[in-house]
């Protein structure tokens, strides 16, 4: 606690107002300052004294000093996202957004009260996780807060070993490649790279950086908590189309909600995308597939999942044919296995002499050289009947 | 608390297409006019329709980083935040005369300044003068020069072509080069065809395109015949038929862009006329040390 902060609450307690925070109660009458804190009680006090008494507990001023004059108004997102981080229980919060999403120490919180426990615990470090982040928050002097944000597969890492950032411009470029160097259009996909570390950052910052690799998750995730969130579920956005999307419109056609399913577990599955899904085919009709147990929620389906959907669209237009191909019973699972390993995302894992696996790429050529005429063609039989 | 959200398309697919916007929000946040600064986008995140909960202000400026009024300005960017009372005769525009109007979104409790596109303001055209300056690295460039800028035409949008034409129109008033001319990609007079449009020996070639991508990239180099392969590159300036062609890749990678996305801003009642000054300043140091 600092001078600064003394002087903030004896001029935050009047007559008029007093100050009560997290168990810390100061007022103020004709008699003094009154010092009240869940297990002591200070009347009659001087300004002097109260002072005094403030030098003393400097734990509760300090914490009532940061959620006041350093962290963003109460009531705010950020001021609730930055509680959430040094896991203050919020008993009016779904219990889905109290701490889930994989969480080391889920469930672990605070008295708002217990101003003690919990700066004991911030000596050490307070962790949260948020998608594949580690949000870690330690008390700096006089009771501010720093944070630390690195790749929870970096939770045990030597910090020396990770790259150091303090600028949150470059949380962008972290977030943009994957370990392989492609492109991530999907924030939330499990795919963010790590071996670095954002440090020291302000209770400012540390919301930056995380909106940036994963953005507006923290204003949705305070909308839910207020229950408020406001989901669009398929049918409606998929209504909303226009343009070249417009035609997504045609995949609904009342025919039941199993091409739904299909996208949801294709796109929104915890192996694909962190998000929560809450949005569901339409308000009455809600889709089988598990939205996931992400901290923060998706409320209408992504552009990614548009884009993918209208090309579905087309696709799903055609017929389905009978055709008629000659394949060992081997040569058929490995055509399974081939799909599978596409899907999972493996291929890259598939040693180029694992001549077992139906995925190899001399076995895969292999089946082409026997399998596939010259224009490509399974088996020889042409897609179309010319 | 007032904040600017510049509002831009972004991609699925090429990771370099959102760097112009974030450099351009990154100028205007070192000036610290705005209390918030974000950028949005219709194919990465936040999208258009997230991004209004994320601010605090309740003053919010938005500004769309495209070339011209149509399907995006007047369509997809307030369907997507919301706006429920836009019509697109509010901007009262002939298509290029757009400046802003003042509306409520419906999820957020907020007012919300919806401006007409960075391509057709005034300042736009400063900026095409700005690259061409950029590419020859002379800030004097004029004299002996033609000036060719290049949009889409009207096949796809008929505002876009009405955009080069008006800038070209301006910029031929300066009476700064010696010929200026709007060529266009699918229709007459084409940029094919470049050299056939110019007396000059150099011709500075801008295209009006807010980031660089197939377009800019692959289309209008090969097109012009500054080179037969994209890949392989091309020199700067290229010889083709004769003259000079100084080919300055898309407009909207110029530093100087930010001052237009605050123009908007400022015509719509934003309290930024200083950070206007800073950043005419700043980005003509940035756009020197750059080259
Ligand atoms: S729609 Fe699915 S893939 Fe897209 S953000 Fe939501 S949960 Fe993720």
């Amino acid at each position: 606690m600092d001078d600064e902060q003394l002087a903030a609450l004896s001029a935050a307690v009047t007559v008029e107002d007093d100050v009560a925070f997290d168990g810390l109660h100061v007022t103020r009458t004709d008699d003094g300052y009154r010092f009240e804190l869940p297990d002591l009680e200070r009347g009659g006090l001087s300004e002097d004294e109260l002072r005094r008494v403030a030098r003393a507990n400097p734990e509760h001023v300090s914490n009532w000093y940061f959620w006041h004059d350093v962290a963003p108004t109460e009531g705010s997102a950020r001021f609730d996202f930055l509680r959430y981080l040094e896991r203050v229980a919020d008993h009016d919060a779904p219990t889905e957004t109290r701490g889930h999403g994989g969480d080391a120490t889920h469930g672990t919180t605070y008295e708002p009260t217990d101003v003690l426990d919990r700066y004991h615990a911030l000596e050490r470090g307070i962790e949260r996780q948020w998608g594949q982040l580690l949000v870690t928050v330690e008390l700096a002097d006089d009771g501010y807060r720093r944070y630390e944000v690195r790749h929870v597969d970096d939770a045990d890492a030597d910090p020396d070993e990770l790259d150091a950032h303090r600028e949150v411009r470059d949380a962008r470029d972290v977030a943009k490649f994957d370990e392989k160097g492609r492109y991530r259009p999907l924030k939330a996909a499990p795919t963010l790279v790590d071996g670095w570390r954002f440090t020291a950052l302000t209770s400012a910052e540390v919301v930056s950086v995380v909106e940036t690799i994963y953005p507006a998750t923290i204003a949705n995730w305070h909308r839910e908590r207020e229950g408020n969130l406001d989901v669009d579920h398929w049918e409606p956005t998929m209504a909303r189309q226009s343009g070249i999307y417009g035609v997504v419109q045609t995949w609904n056609r009342g025919e039941g909600t199993e091409h739904v399913e299909r996208v949801a577990e294709t796109c929104c599955a915890d192996s694909e995308c962190l998000k929560r899904r809450e949005w569901q085919y339409d308000e009455d009709t809600d889709l089988e597939a598990d939205g996931g147990v992400g901290a923060f929620p998706c409320r209408e389906p992504c552009s990614m999942v548009v884009s993918a959907a209208r090309q579905w669209t087309k696709l799903e237009g055609e017929d389905a044919q009978t055709y008629e191909f000659e394949l060992t019973p081997s040569e058929k699972e490995q055509l399974e296995a081939i799909v599978d390993t596409v899907a999972d995302g493996d291929v890259d894992e598939v040693r180029e002499a694992d001549f077992r696996h139906d995925a190899n790429r001399w076995r895969t050529r292999y089946l082409r050289e026997k399998r596939m005429d010259d224009e490509g063609n399974l088996c020889g039989v042409p897609t179309d009947d010319e | 608390m007032q904040a600017l959200v510049i509002v831009a398309h972004g991609s699925h697919l090429n990771p370099e297409s959102s760097t112009p916007t974030y450099g351009h929000a990154d100028t205007i946040r070192e000036t610290a006019a705005f209390d918030e600064v974000r950028e949005a986008f219709w194919k990465e995140e936040p999208h258009f329709r997230e991004v209004l909960r994320t601010l605090e202000s309740e003053e919010v400026y938005v500004v769309p980083l495209f070339i011209s009024e149509g399907y995006f300005t007047e369509d997809v960017i307030p369907r997507e935040l919301r706006l429920d009372d836009w019509d697109p005769d509010a901007w009262e525009s002939d298509g290029t005369s757009a400046t802003h109007v003042t509306l409520d979104a419906a999820d957020v409790d907020k007012t919300v300044h919806y401006c007409g596109p960075v391509g057709t303001h005034d300042a736009m055209s400063d900026v095409i003068v700005r690259r061409a300056e950029s590419v020859t690295g002379d800030p004097d460039v004029g004299d002996g020069f033609g000036l060719a800028v290049v949009g889409h035409g009207t096949k796809r949008n008929e505002n876009s072509a009405k955009a080069v034409e008006y800038h070209a129109d301006r910029i031929r008033e300066m009476g700064r080069f010696e010929e200026v001319q709007a060529l266009f990609m699918d229709e007459d007079p084409e940029v094919d065809d470049v050299t056939d449009f110019f007396e000059s020996e150099d011709v500075v070639v801008v295209p009006l395109f807010v980031a660089d991508g197939y377009h800019t990239q692959e289309d209008i180099p090969e097109d012009m015949g500054l080179t037969d392969d994209y890949r392989d590159g091309w020199e700067t300036p290229a010889k083709v038929d004769g003259h000079y062609l100084w080919y300055a890749g898309a407009v909207g990678t110029e530093p100087l862009m930010a001052d237009v996305v605050l123009e908007r801003a400022l015509d719509a009642g934003a309290d930024v006329a200083d950070a206007v000054e800073y950043v005419k300043e700043h980005t003509r140091d940035a756009a020197v040390t750059e080259a």
